[in-house]
């Protein structure tokens, strides 16, 4: 038995424990759909990025006499625009923008949402119901109305657009990090910590950040899908973006006289939205369940 | 019972009032001079303030807030500035058009939505569960305003079978419950059932799924229970969550409209919100939010009552 135990005992230190992150990684890697998702979001995110050294057409360049080429036209693979500028070129360029405001109010609502939330859920009290009933009078707008109630006033414009949707967001991560925050608060590694004592911004810094980021993350990822959509919504109305910038769903506005003539080539920039809103939903899916060491 | 929904009703007060504040500061957050739109580029100095003084945009805000609130309890929401008829006359008639699109769209939204729900979780991680869940992920994935697009693009510019935008024939805008307007109503109906279908189908696979690895079920099989009487009681601890979500959607299909809506030509809230929107209309800009905004509230009330009728559990919460 003696013997036995022993060798037991020099075998453990060979299979060393995986932390929690790295658990989550390797399964995620394992994931083919998650995978295909994260590699085509990246392509499209590279080719945005680095569109003037890809040799492609001006996309701001126009012609009155190949207006609307076909889709598989020789020198236009994708076709060309009812200004006769070409679509490829403008479908990667215009990824740029799509992708800044489609992305960004998500980063901010992530930001301040998180903060709202910790703070909430961590202080409680008075402070808690003044933060989560001003986040419940957001709630009673349905998302779409409320980007385009406050775009709408705004006016048209990139800042404009960005603003409302970070408005429309924050409010649902704040709820999210707010009861995240309140079932890890009451922990007992957060009690000893407050007893060896930490002060509550150290506690909320150091102990609960960490813990409580994972799932407000994957909600937040989930949410680009959202806001892809409503961004490039907001510009398919023109309250966003104003031409001749290339940018989907303007992109999308500005084709739509054109579906009698050339109907496939109108139908291009959503299928872009489409792919960039289609992978970050599994990708979230993806990254939710290998979280979710448990099953 | 009569408790709990007084109860709910008095948490929607507060509730109320501050969404009447959002829409109150919604025309004070723009940029400029709300009068703007009013005003004549060359108007003097003396007739703006006459205007500001006959609007009463030289009060100080809670006063006009409380004004306001105070004529819009009683029906008063101001004049549309485009066309000078009464705000709410505006808006209730256009809403009729948003209703019948969203009850359409959630006829079939739901009806697929529970039906792929149900398959995919009884048959979990099977060919048919991953068929409804890509289904129900693409559903909830699509810029709707883009499938409007490739909705007219195949059944209209193609195939010639629907029409492509508007209400009815000859562009009027009274609705009839004929095949003449129904033609109409379609693809915008099931351009808008994607979204809610994915959505339902996702809440009910997870709840099925959930149910179904529950103990008691096991036990009321063990008891002998036919498969259709345990499926009874899958759908009983089903349906107050889906019933929740399906309330939400609704609520989502009636305010959110106005992109399917601008697709479509279709004469409901959301293309009137739009016309406010780029006409600068601001009284019709803010009445349609705060009647659509109500509209939700109402329903999200009602959700919360029926929801807590089915299940009493909710009731102690």
């Amino acid at each position: 038995m003696a013997v036995m135990s022993d060798t037991a005992l020099q075998a453990a230190p060979i299979t060393k424990a995986r932390g929690y992150w790295a658990t989550v990684g390797r399964r995620i890697v394992r994931d083919k759909v998650s995978m295909v998702c994260a590699f085509v979001l990246v392509l499209i995110f590279l080719s945005a990025l680095l569109a003037p050294w890809l040799g492609l057409a001006d996309p701001y360049q126009g012609s009155m006499i190949r207006r609307l080429r076909h889709i598989g036209t020789p020198n236009y693979p994708l076709g060309t625009d009812e200004l006769g500028r070409d679509m490829l070129a403008r479908l990667i360029y215009g990824g740029r923008l799509s992708l800044i405001i489609g992305i960004l109010p998500v980063i901010l609502a992530f930001v301040i949402g998180t903060s709202l939330g910790l703070v909430a859920g961590y202080v409680g009290g008075r402070l808690n119901t003044a933060i989560m009933r001003t986040v419940d009078v957001f709630y009673a707008f349905p998302s779409v109305l409320l980007a385009i109630a406050i775009s709408g006033a705004l006016g048209a414009g990139i800042v404009n657009s960005i603003v409302s949707l970070t408005i429309v967001f924050v409010p649902q991560i704040t709820r999210v990090a707010e009861s995240v925050t309140t079932g890890v608060r009451n922990m007992d590694f957060v009690e000893a910590a407050r007893a060896s004592g930490a002060g509550p911004f150290t506690i909320m810094r150091v102990h609960m950040l960490g813990n409580v980021l994972g799932p407000i993350f994957v909600y937040a990822t989930g949410l680009i899908s959202v806001s892809m959509i409503l961004a490039a919504g907001l510009s398919f109305l023109g309250l966003g973006t104003k031409p001749p910038e290339p940018e989907w769903g303007l992109m999308l506005n500005t084709l739509r006289t054109a579906i009698y003539i050339n109907p496939w080539v109108a139908a291009l920039p959503g299928v872009m939205i489409f792919a960039v809103s289609i992978c970050f939903n599994l990708l979230s899916d993806g990254m939710r369940s290998a979280m979710d060491i448990r099953n | 019972m009569l408790v709990y929904t007084l109860r709910r009703i008095v948490y929607v007060i507060p509730i109320v009032i501050s969404v009447a504040l959002v829409c109150f500061l919604l025309v004070h957050i723009t940029p400029g001079d709300p009068l703007v739109a009013v005003l004549p580029a060359d108007a003097s100095q003396e007739l703006a303030a006459q205007m500001r003084t006959a609007y009463g945009f030289d009060r100080p805000l809670p006063v006009q807030f409380g004004l306001w609130l105070w004529r819009a309890i009683h029906g008063d929401l101001g004049s549309s500035i485009a066309t000078g008829r009464p705000v709410l006359t505006e808006v209730l008639r256009a809403v009729g058009n948003t209703v019948t699109l969203a009850v359409a769209a959630a006829l079939i939204g739901f009806t697929l939505g529970l039906l792929f729900g149900l398959i995919a979780g009884y048959f979990r991680d099977t060919w048919v569960d991953k068929v409804a869940t890509s289904f129900a992920i693409a559903g909830v994935s699509v810029p709707h305003y883009w499938l409007g697009m490739v909705m007219v693009i195949i059944f209209s510019v193609q195939l010639n079978w629907l029409p492509a935008v508007g209400a009815g024939p000859g562009g009027s805008g009274a609705w009839g419950w004929d095949w003449e307007h129904m033609k109409y109503l379609i693809l915008p109906a099931i351009t808008t059932s994607v979204i809610p279908m994915g959505i339902v189908t996702r809440t009910v696979r997870a709840l099925t799924g959930d149910i179904l690895s529950q103990d008691f079920v096991e036990a009321l099989r063990a008891k002998g229970l036919r498969e259709w009487e345990v499926f009874k009681h899958v759908v009983k601890n089903a349906a107050p969550t889906a019933l929740a979500v399906m309330g939400l959607q609704l609520g989502y299909m009636l305010g959110g409209s106005i992109l399917i809506e601008t697709v479509f030509s279709w004469p409901g809230s959301g293309l009137l919100l739009n016309s406010a929107i780029f006409q600068r209309d601001l009284p019709l800009l803010q009445g349609t939010i705060l009647v659509l905004a109500l509209f939700f509230v109402t329903l999200n009330l009602l959700v919360d009552i029926a929801q807590a009728a089915i299940d009493p559990r909710i009731k102690r919460g």
